[in-house]
C-alpha cells in the first residue's frame, strides 16, 4: 500500500478530572488517515472518557484536541458540542447501544443525515421542491447505507424489536450518514456471538478501504483488535501505557502486567 | 372456574368499597327532622356492585395481558383496525368524505348550543395538537401550555379594547405573540428534563395568571375585560345565531389547517429531530441535532397554536378574565394528549372529543358527572396507557 501518513486526529496532553478523580492523565493519542487504530485497556481505565472527550460531550481540563479532516485545515476542536464535532467529520457509536427505539431502523439513519440537510419549519410546512426532493435524498441516501451494512431488509422494523447484533450494526449505520472521515466505535463487537464479531471485521474493514473512512474503537474482543488494527494504544489509570503495532503489544511486558497483574511471569 | 383465592379477593375489595362510600352513600343528615338516616340499603347496593364489578376487572386485565403476549410472539401480522382504516385508501375516502358532511351539516341539524359546545371541542383539538408537539413528539412535558394561551387572548382582547382592532389582524398578532414567548419561555428551561422542567414551565403559567390577575392598570386584573367584538366577516354583522356558525365553521377550518402542518411537520427533517430528541437526548446531540435549536422550534411551534385559539376562545365569548387561565387548563389539554395517544393526530382529535363532550353530555346524569368522569379516566390510562390511538411511523417502499 502507498498511503501517505496523514494525521488527522491528534490528541495531545489531554487531561480530564472528575472531582478529585484523574480519568484521563496527560494522554496523547493519534490518528493516521486510512488506519484503523485501536484503544485497549482494562475496564476503568478511561477510554469511554476519552471518546466523550473528543466527541464533545465532556470539555476536558488541559490538552488540545485537532482534528484535520483529509485535505481540510487542522482545528482544534475540544470544547465544541456534540453537535458541531459530528458536523465537523468525527461520528460515534455508543458501548451502551442508544438507539431510537420507537423510530424506524430508516428514521435512525436519517436522523444521522440531520446536520447535512437544512429544511427548516417553513421549508417543512409548505413542502416546496426543494424540500421534497432533499427528503426524497435522506431516505435513499440512508437506504443505501442499510444496505452497505447489510441490514436493508430491516428498514421498517422498529428500532427496538432488532437482535442485537443488528441493532450495533444499526449504530454504527447512523454514524455514517453523517458522512465522517472519523469513526469512533466504543466496544463494537460487546455482546456478539463469533460470528457476528467475523462479520462485524469484515464489514469495519469494508467501512475502511471502500468508503475511506479512519476508525478509532475501543474494544475488548482481543481476536478482533489484532486482527483488524493497524496501530494499538494501551490505556491503564488514564495513562497511556504502550503503543505499536499489534504484534508490538502483544509482547510488551508492560500491557501484560497491566491486564493481568503483577505477580505474573511472562 | 372461579377460585377461592379470587372470591376472597373480590370480598375484600367489597368490603373496600363499602368502606369507602359509606359516609357519601349511607350516612344522611336530615337538617329539617334533625335526625340521621342510616341508608343501609345503598350499602348493600355497593356491596354487592364492587364484588361482581371486581370480576370483570380482573378478567379484562387477563385479557389484556393476554394479548400483550399475543403481540410479541406474533409481531408481523395484527395492525389495530383504525390503522387499517387510516393505511386504506377505499376505506379512508368514505371515512372522509362521511367526516364532512357531518361536519358540514352540523350546526345546521343541531342547536345552537350543540353548536357551541363542538366549536368548544375543535378548539380543545387544536390546542392539543398544538401541545402534542412539545409533549407528544418533543417529549418536553409542559404544565404551564396555558400561559400560551392566555397570550394569545389577551393580545386580541387589548388590541380591541385599546385600538378596535378587529379578529382577523390579531389572529396572526397572537399567533406572532405565541412564537415568540414560546422562545421567551424557551430559553431558560433548555437545560432541564423530565421532571423539572415539568415543575418550571407549571411555574410559568402561574406567574402569566398572577400577572394577569394583580396587574390593573395592563389587564383589568380580575374583573376582565367586556365588550370584545366577535369575529367580522368583511364588515358584515351577523345576528349571534350566525355568528356562532361562523365561529364554528371558523374552527373547523383551523382543524383542518393545524392536521395539514403538524402532520408535514412529523414526517420532516424537523419533525424527525423532536423524536429523536425525545428517545434520546445524547445519542441526538451526537447525531449532529442542535439540542437547543429543536428544543426551542418545539415549544414555539406548540406556543404559536395556542397563541391563535386564545384569539378565536375570545372571539367566542366576548369576555375574559384571567380565571379562565388555571392550571387545571393545562392539565386538561395535557390529558387530552395522553389519553388520546401521544404522538399520533387522530388520537389527540378523538381525546379532545371525548373529554370535552363526555361532560357536557353527561349533564343528564348531574351529580354522578364528575365521578363517572374520572372513572373513565382511570379504567383508560389501565387498559390502553399508550392512548386511545398509538402513534404509527411513516413506513418507506423500496424496489430492489
Amino acid at each position: 500500500m502507498n498511503r501517505i501518513m496523514n494525521t488527522i486526529l491528534e490528541v495531545k496532553n489531554l487531561t480530564m478530572d472528575f472531582g478529585g478523580l484523574r480519568a484521563l492523565d496527560h494522554l496523547d493519542l493519534n490518528v493516521v488517515e486510512g488506519e484503523i487504530t485501536a484503544i485497549i485497556g482494562p475496564n476503568g481505565a478511561g477510554k469511554t472518557t476519552f471518546f466523550n472527550c473528543i466527541t464533545g460531550i465532556y470539555n476536558p481540563n488541559e490538552g488540545e484536541i485537532l482534528s484535520s479532516p483529509p485535505g481540510k485545515k487542522r482545528k482544534k476542536i475540544n470544547g465544541l458540542k456534540p453537535n458541531h464535532v459530528t458536523k465537523k467529520g468525527i461520528a460515534r457509536t455508543f458501548q451502551n447501544i442508544r438507539l431510537f427505539s420507537n423510530m424506524t431502523v430508516l428514521e435512525n439513519v436519517m436522523i444521522g443525515r440531520h446536520c447535512r440537510t437544512s429544511s427548516g419549519i417553513l421549508g417543512a410546512i409548505l413542502r416546496g421542491r426543494s424540500t421534497i426532493k432533499e427528503e426524497k435524498d435522506v431516505v435513499d441516501f440512508s437506504y443505501n447505507i442499510l444496505k452497505k451494512t447489510g441490514i436493508s431488509h430491516l428498514v421498517n422494523e422498529f428500532a427496538k424489536n432488532l437482535p442485537y447484533g443488528a441493532q450495533r450494526r444499526l449504530e454504527i449505520a447512523r454514524a455514517m450518514a453523517t458522512e465522517p472521515f472519523l469513526l469512533l466505535l466504543d466496544e463494537p463487537a460487546a455482546g456478539m456471538n463469533p460470528r457476528e464479531t467475523r462479520e462485524l471485521d469484515e464489514l469495519i474493514t469494508r467501512l475502511r478501504d471502500e468508503d475511506n473512512i479512519s476508525i478509532l474503537m475501543i474494544e475488548h474482543d482481543m481476536k478482533l483488535v489484532m486482527s483488524l488494527s493497524d496501530r494499538i494504544f494501551v490505556v491503564d489509570y488514564g495513562r497511556k501505557i504502550a503503543q505499536g503495532t499489534p504484534c508490538d503489544i502483544i509482547n510488551n511486558p508492560i500491557v501484560i502486567k497491566a491486564y493481568l497483574g503483577e505477580d505474573f511471569d511472562a | 372456574m372461579i377460585k377461592f383465592q379470587e372470591i376472597k379477593k373480590s370480598f375484600l375489595v367489597s368490603l373496600w368499597f363499602m368502606f369507602l362510600t359509606f359516609p357519601i352513600m349511607v350516612i344522611r343528615v336530615n337538617p329539617i327532622e334533625k335526625i340521621v338516616e342510616w341508608r343501609w340499603k345503598n350499602m348493600i347496593i355497593v356491596g354487592i356492585g364492587s364484588f361482581l364489578l371486581s370480576f370483570v376487572w380482573r378478567y379484562m386485565l387477563k385479557k389484556k395481558e393476554a394479548g400483550e403476549k399475543q403481540a410479541e410472539t406474533d409481531e408481523s401480522g395484527k395492525t389495530f383496525l383504525i390503522h387499517r382504516i387510516l393505511e386504506e385508501r377505499r376505506f379512508y375516502i368514505p371515512l372522509v368524505t362521511g367526516l364532512t358532511i357531518i361536519a358540514v351539516a352540523f350546526p345546521f341539524i343541531f342547536s345552537m348550543y350543540q353548536t357551541s359546545i363542538m366549536t368548544t371541542a375543535l378548539m380543545y383539538i387544536v390546542l392539543g395538537l398544538g401541545l402534542n408537539i412539545v409533549v407528544g413528539l418533543a417529549g418536553l412535558l409542559d404544565l404551564g401550555y396555558v400561559a400560551f394561551y392566555a397570550v394569545g387572548a389577551y393580545s386580541y382582547a387589548l388590541l380591541n379594547h385599546h385600538f378596535g382592532l378587529g379578529f382577523w389582524s390579531a389572529l396572526p398578532i397572537g399567533a406572532v405573540l405565541g412564537f415568540i414567548f414560546g422562545i421567551l419561555l424557551g430559553f431558560p428551561v433548555l437545560r432541564l428534563r423530565g421532571d423539572y422542567l415539568a415543575i418550571v414551565t407549571l411555574g410559568f403559567g402561574e406567574i402569566i395568571r398572577l400577572v394577569l390577575e394583580n396587574w390593573n392598570e395592563f389587564s383589568f386584573g380580575p374583573s376582565g375585560i367586556a365588550n370584545i367584538d366577535r369575529p367580522g366577516f368583511f364588515g358584515i354583522q351577523f345576528s349571534l345565531q350566525a355568528a356562532t356558525i361562523y365561529l364554528y365553521f371558523l374552527m373547523i377550518g383551523l382543524v383542518i389547517f393545524t392536521i395539514v402542518v403538524v402532520n408535514r411537520l412529523q414526517n420532516s427533517r424537523i419533525g424527525r429531530a423532536w423524536i429523536a430528541l425525545r428517545e434520546d437526548e445524547t445519542a441526538c446531540q451526537a447525531m449532529g441535532i442542535d439540542k437547543t435549536r429543536t428544543k426551542l422550534r418545539a415549544f414555539a411551534l406548540g406556543a404559536t397554536w395556542a397563541g391563535m385559539v386564545g384569539v378565536i376562545f375570545v372571539a367566542k365569548t366576548t369576555f375574559i378574565n384571567p380565571a379562565s387561565f388555571t392550571f387545571l387548563e393545562s392539565a386538561m389539554i395535557l390529558s387530552i394528549v395522553v389519553l388520546g395517544g401521544m404522538g399520533s393526530i387522530s388520537g389527540v382529535i378523538i381525546g379532545a372529543l371525548i373529554l370535552i363532550l363526555l361532560p357536557e353530555y353527561l349533564r343528564a346524569f348531574s351529580d354522578y358527572r364528575m365521578l363517572i368522569f374520572g372513572a373513565i379516566m382511570v379504567i383508560m390510562m389501565v387498559f390502553r396507557p399508550q392512548g386511545i390511538i398509538s402513534n404509527i411511523r411513516r413506513t418507506y417502499k423500496f424496489n430492489e
